[in-house]
């Protein structure tokens, strides 16, 4: 089993062990982020980021977080870190695309998707939706088909009187039905409530 | 060869090139003439028995109506401009290979400009974001144009119901075919195809040569 906790917590005691059934895990405080990043990568020899991603934890406060996997290429282990932002309403995190050039694009996405900024990233702007949307889609509070909303170019709305719609779920979510013994052709994902669709709506309930 | 009664060529590839010839003769009945075209019936093809008309007697005039032969030139050789946004591509280019051959339909010049090509296939998944370029292009194609819709996706949103994905192309261009399938192979595609020939074949053409009507038949969810 590799030492590399006790090596994180001898040299930086404000990270502390995360619960983890894979990988080892830490928790690190955002604004000691950089530092530890750079020892990771300059001494411990944690060289490739494989992964940044954005988190809303739902949770009173902190509520948003960023988790990091870093590959060591020797080793052949991988290590997660974990921060929060520490404010809710503004969440910010220092940006590791200096010292990473991969996390550029994912702190772009991690900012469109949950909000939170990246401070010292060198162009923090949507990648998925564009870059006028109002909202950010993977927060907890927003629905699951989307919220209604004006497509970004002009002239294209007008003369097709398209916008973006919540996209007609037809009573739920789409499973497979896994609970009796059924055939293949039952299997295929259904939506909850067949009873109405886009083109017949229930009468009263929201299409 | 282009009677009035007669529906012009008909072109079916099996393994040898077999041509079909529907000809309509003075009694109105229709009869298959099929000519195997090797080398010693080549020799032949100068006969004017083997063809539906003699030129001798009917001079080189064929007369039929304009809509047949506007419609007939239009369907055999639509250009498709490949919208290809996401996996359904990949069976488009199928299509387009050689054991499935789009090009017997004349449709193997793929015009990735609009404005060289007749018919657009939305091959794949529409977002939001990119259904602003589709509109673009669709409107930078000249008339006539065709829209094809293939795959789920490009139909009805397929299986994103999401915040992202356009439910459905024809809610931002006109379409004339749907092609189901996630994806469809090769073949449904060129079932589309054939679907679309089917339409323009039906399409009043000459009324709309001589004046300017735009070919637009609607938007799903305009209002007018």
């Amino acid at each position: 089993m590799d030492k590399i906790l006790e090596t994180l917590q001898a040299r930086f005691p404000f990270v502390s062990e995360r619960a983890s059934g894979d990988h080892p895990a830490v928790n690190v405080p955002a604004e000691r982020l950089l530092e530890v990043a750079a020892v990771l990568r300059n001494e411990l020899g944690f060289d490739v980021l494989t992964d940044l991603c954005g988190v809303d934890w739902d949770k009173d406060s902190p509520r948003f977080g960023v988790i990091y996997h870093f590959y060591h290429g020797v080793k052949k282990m991988y290590l997660r870190v974990a921060t929060l932002a520490p404010n809710d309403a503004a969440p910010e995190v220092p940006s590791l695309s200096a010292l990473w050039p991969s996390a550029d694009w994912h702190e772009r996405e991690a900012f469109d998707m949950v909000g939170i900024k990246f401070a010292g990233h060198p162009d923090l702007r949507r990648i998925l939706m564009w870059d006028s949307y109002p909202y950010h889609p993977l927060r907890k509070e927003f629905p699951l088909a989307g919220i209604e909303t004006p497509l970004p170019a002009a002239d294209v709305a007008e003369a097709t009187k398209a916008t973006l719609i919540a996209a007609p779920m037809m009573g739920g979510p789409f499973h497979a039905r896994t609970e009796e013994k059924h055939h293949m052709s039952d299997a295929e994902p259904r939506a909850a409530d067949e009873s109405w669709t886009e083109e017949n709506p229930k009468p009263g309930a929201k299409g | 060869m282009l009677g009035t009664r007669g529906r012009g060529l008909s072109v079916q590839l099996p393994r040898w090139v077999r041509i079909g010839l529907v000809l309509s003769d003075s009694t109105g009945l229709a009869r298959l003439r099929t000519l195997f075209l090797n080398p010693q019936h080549l020799a032949k093809m100068n006969s004017t028995i083997d063809y539906g008309y003699n030129s001798k007697v009917e001079g080189e005039i064929v007369i039929s109506r304009a809509d047949a032969v506007i419609n007939w030139v239009r369907r055999h050789s639509v250009w498709p401009m490949p919208m290809g946004l996401a996996c359904c591509a990949i069976e488009l280019m199928a299509a387009g290979g050689a054991r499935f051959d789009i090009s017997r339909f004349g449709m193997e010049v793929m015009r990735f400009s609009p404005r060289q090509a007749d018919c657009m296939i939305v091959a794949g998944t529409v977002t939001y974001k990119m259904a602003e370029a589709v509109r673009r292009i669709y409107e930078q194609m000249a008339a006539p144009k065709w829209v094809v819709a293939m795959g789920a996706c490009a139909s009805t949103g397929g299986m994103y119901r999401s915040y992202a994905v356009l439910q459905g192309v024809d809610r931002v261009v006109p379409v004339d075919v749907y092609i189901s399938g996630c994806p469809p192979r090769p073949e449904a595609l060129l079932d589309g195809m054939l679907l679309l020939q089917e339409k323009i074949r039906r399409e009043p053409s000459a009324r709309g040569l001589f004046t300017t009507r735009p070919h637009d038949p609607g938007v799903v969810g305009a209002k007018a």
